[in-house]
């Protein structure tokens, strides 16, 4: 195995384009060396991006935020504002794996190790959070939940880096949330998770909103009739119940040790309804 | 392969290394820096007994290569006693008997250090979070709570 720590982009994407055989990239490692570990990887180059310059930064723009692809998800929950912005996204960065974990892994990270239970996209897609994507060719942004095309896969080309997750400034009367199930406390992979990120208008009513569900098919879902059974309303018991029928009914999970497809259809509109109260809160609803 | 040459600061001392390149900080302090305290249990990051602190950050040194030390600052077990003067928390561990075969105590502690520094007052719960990462098959973990209850108040005291 071969060890590179460029200082530029242009070098990482170099290495990564001109590479034979297996090349990854190195971020928070808390993915690629426990696949090392356990044998199911064996990389003949890692690309360290830590070193790139800007990639370690979360960057205030004009029209959000820019977290760079070697922010370790602790970074994350120690912004002030970031937190402030998207509780939601920042409560499932820091949801990840445990404290040590935290210091190390990586939201750009979680997403391109296109795990279906990874649990910080349900989030970023509710958020409609993009990723910049640099490579060989023009750099290009697309939204989060074209990153990931089946499990362990995802529609980057060779050579090709995800640089950093955007999230859009946020219009006023906003909030986003994330939970997820699992049979223990912490530490664990979710059996389902669901993100809900809505805007209110002046009345009080959801004039935007966006729902995903994780863990419960084979890439992250945005549940579109989802958000529509909650748009127009002040989350009354009707348009929630709407809410969570759409979340079952979208739901295409497996049955494995860790949940049952029945169990994962009801839940996940479980855990809709309660990530839409909180969001709703925190956007200032009562 | 070449060996990667790499310095780095442990415990405040200059320190160089060569590793090849899939190696594992953890494998470079154990068997190259003879630095034992941390240990390996499972060595994917699920059990913390490698715990070590890479500039700042608490990490599993299993879920880092050798190769990323270079020009970083690193602090093991070794460097939490001050020569025979034991850290607060080293010595409530021992008072409460928080531990019994010894492997995850390094661990424990590096993580319930790095606990304290950025919360010094924390509750039973936000002590029982911040240490999910580090598992003990013995005492069963109530004993560590206290102990590191109890070094949070001799340390705020001193």
């Amino acid at each position: 195995m071969q060890y590179e720590r460029p200082s530029s982009l242009k070098d990482a994407i170099g290495l990564l384009a001109k590479a034979k055989g297996n090349a990854f990239v190195l971020a928070g490692g808390s993915d690629l060396l426990a696949r090392m570990k356990s044998g199911h990887v064996e990389p003949d180059l890692v690309v360290d991006i830590k070193s790139v310059k800007g990639l370690g930064e979360i960057r205030k723009t004009a029209s959000g935020f820019a977290i760079g692809a070697a922010v370790p998800c602790a970074a994350m929950g120690e912004s002030t504002a970031l937190k402030k912005a998207w509780p939601g996204v920042v409560e499932a960065a820091n949801l990840i794996g445990c404290k040590q974990v935290q210091g190390r892994c990586t939201i750009a990270g979680n997403l391109c190790n296109a795990s279906p239970a990874a649990d910080s996209v349900p989030a970023l897609v509710a958020a409609g959070a993009k990723a910049v994507i640099a490579g060989p060719g023009k750099k290009r942004t697309i939204a989060v939940e074209k990153v990931v095309t089946a499990p362990g896969r995802t529609s980057l080309g060779k050579g090709e880096i995800v640089v950093a997750i955007t999230l859009d400034k946020r219009p006023s009367r906003s909030g986003d949330a994330y939970l997820r199930f699992i049979p223990r406390t912490e530490m664990d992979i979710a059996v389902v998770s669901a993100g809900v990120n809505l805007t209110l208008d002046q009345k009080g009513r959801v004039k935007s909103a966006r729902v995903a569900l994780g863990a419960v098919a084979p890439t992250v879902l945005l549940v579109k009739p989802a958000a529509k059974a909650i748009i127009g309303t002040k989350l009354d018991e009707a348009a929630l119940e709407k809410l969570v029928q759409a979340c079952s009914v979208a739901c295409r999970p497996i049955d494995d040790k860790r949940g049952t497809v029945d169990f994962r259809k009801k839940v996940s509109g479980v855990l809709a309804k309660r990530a839409a109260r909180i969001a709703y809160k925190r956007a200032g609803g009562k | 392969m070449s060996a990667i040459a790499v310095s780095t600061t442990i415990n405040g001392d200059d320190t160089e290394f060569l590793c090849q390149a899939e190696e594992t900080l953890l494998d470079v302090l154990r068997d190259r820096l003879g630095l034992t305290g941390s240990k390996e249990g499972c060595g994917t990051g699920d059990c913390g007994a490698c715990s070590v602190i890479v500039d700042d950050r608490l990490v599993c040194s299993c879920l880092v290569l050798g190769a990323e030390a270079e020009g970083r600052r690193i602090e093991t077990i070794e460097g939490m006693a001050n020569g025979e003067d034991l850290h607060p928390l080293q010595s409530k561990f021992l008072e409460h008997a928080a531990l019994q075969c010894g492997v995850c105590t390094p661990g424990f502690l590096i993580a319930a250090r790095d606990l304290l520094e950025k919360n010094p007052n924390p509750t039973e719960e936000e002590i029982r979070f911040g240490l999910a990462g580090n598992l003990c098959r013995c005492t069963g973990y109530d004993k560590i709570v206290r102990a590191v209850q109890d070094a949070a108040r001799v340390m705020k005291g001193s």
